[in-house]
């Protein structure tokens, strides 16, 4: 055996070693890890700014943050929590790491673009932590005109600036995982025996290739706008401020489905491992994400509903927004059916799981009220939308993320963390965010708008608890931090197959070597062959 | 081939220039717009090669143009009916 050839034979954490050799990697693990370092980073930086607010939000007078300050943590906390942590979180760590080795390959169909998209992530996250320090931004993560493009005169141009920038690596990201599935499928992969969570990144590469360039030219115009003054957005020189929530809104209604598809993908594979079953309706929760990615493209007026909007128009979106239930509605019955008389076990993924469904199914479900025209008008700006969106992509896409997380952290690292610890955090979590944000349906039923750093006496009892909450929530979220890299120094190894699970990735060594296969795997049976997959090895020795 | 497209798009180009300098009313943006999807069609077909490319690759192309069409056709639907209400503002 030659030399290059044993280096490909080792785990790919160990060859070859140095900085420079992760900073110029082209293995799409590599590249995995470096992108789950920095949205971790970005996590923590996002999470600062929520604390800000929550502790703000404990007294009814505006007395630890003025209202200038309290607008830009609040902007702050949107802009990196969306773009920096939650756009990328499960694209590019876990499908990363996995849409190669699920389907069979030894890399993406292009390794140097994909740390091309690392090192734009990087740039725009770095633009826009300068907008951070040169004094923030105060537009409110949607950057809505007129405000934006007129009146601010904060750091608006730098942060669209960087927000611009990140959208061409999540551009980069959906074009790589399309080719790679289009041209890389190993012998025997045919479509129909993709994992689900496949299915999910292939169909939240269309939204991030379709609408990612809407969202970085809207923002180029607002900052053109402010520079140029072309008129696009401003009614005084021929503009309309409602096209930019138009354009705006293209993207971003969208862009909720990059977070939550491949949330959705990661239940899909942890449902069947977790209960020992083929998964129910395999092909309806494929083509139910394509469905959710396509009509998700045809709902964003419903954001639209208290501007000037026409209310034709607001009518035509209000039904749309309804038939995006569907989808959902038929992966959460599936993901159940797969459950009914399966072999449960309650492994920390599993908390997890439950934990999204739970989650997702009040988010989306308080969705439909917001999607409703009528209702809409008295919810509008309020605590309630602002607890509907996090249910969706903290209660969704997090927990979802973090599911996964523990699921795959065994073939990742090689190493197995704390059962325990994993369930504990999973219920602190799971309890800190409920009595974070569910106190937000009720002040918001109630009239509390969002966006204000004082607000009147009577909301105080909900505030509080929802600031309590908080707290449990982070809580939870550091303990992840820590016994993670705690099972890093001194986690038992872990076998190849811990979960007993089927899939690839489950074939092959933890962690896996640099080529991924020693030889080209073959596939000869379906996905989530359960009835043939191998018992779980998690504590065997 | 290439040359005669790139004669047409320089004909194309001229065209262009001496309808800037007419004044046809309403119908000033339809002809610019008409002639610029001219030129883009025939760049897509022919210089990005579209036209001798495997069905996955023109599906692609046409998605790219069919999403541009959702965003403008629905986002019209807002403009063009904005007036039948008579309430002013919406
Ligand atoms: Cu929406």
């Amino acid at each position: 055996m030659s030399n290059e050839a044993s280096v490909h034979e080792q785990s790919y954490l160990g060859a070859p070693h140095g900085l420079a050799s992760w900073l110029l990697t082209k293995d799409h693990k590599r590249i995995a890890i470096l992108y789950l370092i920095s949205i971790t980073i970005f996590f923590a930086v996002g999470g600062t700014f929520a604390a800000m607010i929550r502790a703000e939000l404990v007294t009814p007078q505006g007395d630890l943050l003025s209202s200038d300050l309290y607008n830009k943590v609040f902007t702050l906390h949107g802009v990196i929590m969306i773009f920096f942590f939650l756009i990328p979180s499960i694209p590019a760590t876990l499908g990363n790491f996995l849409l190669p080795i699920m389907i069979g390959a030894k890399d993406l169909a292009f390794p140097r673009i994909n740390l091309l998209s690392w090192y734009i992530y990087v740039i725009g996250a770095t633009v826009t932590l300068a907008a951070v320090f040169n004094g923030g931004v105060d537009t409110g993560w949607t950057f809505y005109t007129p405000y934006s493009s007129m009146s601010s005169n904060t750091s608006v141009t730098t942060a669209a600036l960087g927000v611009f920038i990140t959208g061409f690596s999540s551009i980069l990201t959906g074009f790589n995982f399309i080719v790679t599935l289009h041209r890389m499928r190993a012998p025997g992969m045919t479509w129909f025996r993709l994992p689900l969570f496949v299915w999910a990144q292939y169909a939240t590469s269309l939204v991030m290739i379709l609408g990612t360039p809407v969202v970085a030219i809207t923002v180029l115009l607002v900052a053109a706008e402010r520079a140029l003054h072309l008129g696009i957005f401003d009614p005084k020189i021929g503009g309309d401020p409602v096209l930019f929530q138009h354009l705006f809104w293209f993207y971003s209604h969208p862009a909720v489905y990059i977070m939550i598809l491949p949330a959705m993908g990661v239940v899909s594979e942890l449902v069947a491992a977790m209960s020992r079953k083929q998964i129910f309706g395999y092909s309806f929760v494929a083509f139910s994400s394509l469905a959710i990615a396509i009509i998700g493209f045809l709902v964003w007026g419903h954001h639209l509903f208290v501007s000037s909007q026409s209310i034709y128009a607001g009518l035509v979106f209000s039904i749309i927004t309804m038939m995006v239930a569907v989808p959902s509605a038929v992966k959460t019955f599936n993901w159940t059916a797969t459950m009914y008389k399966g072999a449960i076990s309650w492994e920390s993924p599993t908390f997890w799981i439950f934990g999204f469904m739970g989650l997702f199914l009040v988010g989306g479900l308080t969705g439909l009220f917001l999607g409703a025209m009528g209702l809409d008008i008295h919810l509008t700006d309020t605590y309630f939308v602002v607890a509907h969106f996090h249910y969706i992509m903290v209660g969704g896409g997090v927990m979802g993320f973090l599911g996964g997380l523990h699921f795959w952290w065994p073939k990742m690292t090689g190493k197995m963390y704390n059962e325990t610890a994993g369930k504990i955090a999973a219920m602190l979590v799971f309890f800190g965010f409920n009595a974070t944000f569910f106190p937000q349906f009720i002040v918001g039923y109630m009239g509390m708008p969002r966006r204000y750093h004082a607000y009147p006496p009577e909301f105080q009892f909900f505030n509080v608890l929802s600031s309590a909450g908080a707290v449990l929530l982070g809580i939870g979220y550091t303990m992840i931090v820590i016994y993670l890299i705690y099972s890093l120094i001194k986690g038992p190894k872990a076998p190849a197959n811990p979960w007993g699970a089927t899939g690839l990735e489950w074939k092959i060594p933890s962690p896996p070597i640099t080529h991924n296969f020693s030889e080209m795997p073959v596939v000869t049976e379906e996905a989530y062959d359960y009835q043939h997959a191998p018992a779980p090895q998690r504590g065997v020795k | 081939m290439c040359v005669s497209v790139f004669l047409a798009l320089l004909v194309f180009t001229a065209i262009t220039v001496w309808v800037a300098g007419l004044d046809l009313g309403p119908l000033n943006t339809p002809v610019a717009l008409g002639i610029a999807v001219t030129k883009g069609t025939l760049v897509v077909l022919f210089f990005m090669g579209v036209r001798w490319n495997t069905p996955l690759t023109k599906t692609v192309a046409i998605s790219g143009f069919v999403w541009l069409l959702i965003l403008f056709g629905i986002t019209m639907g807002d403009y063009l009916t904005r007036g039948w209400l008579g309430v002013p503002g919406r």
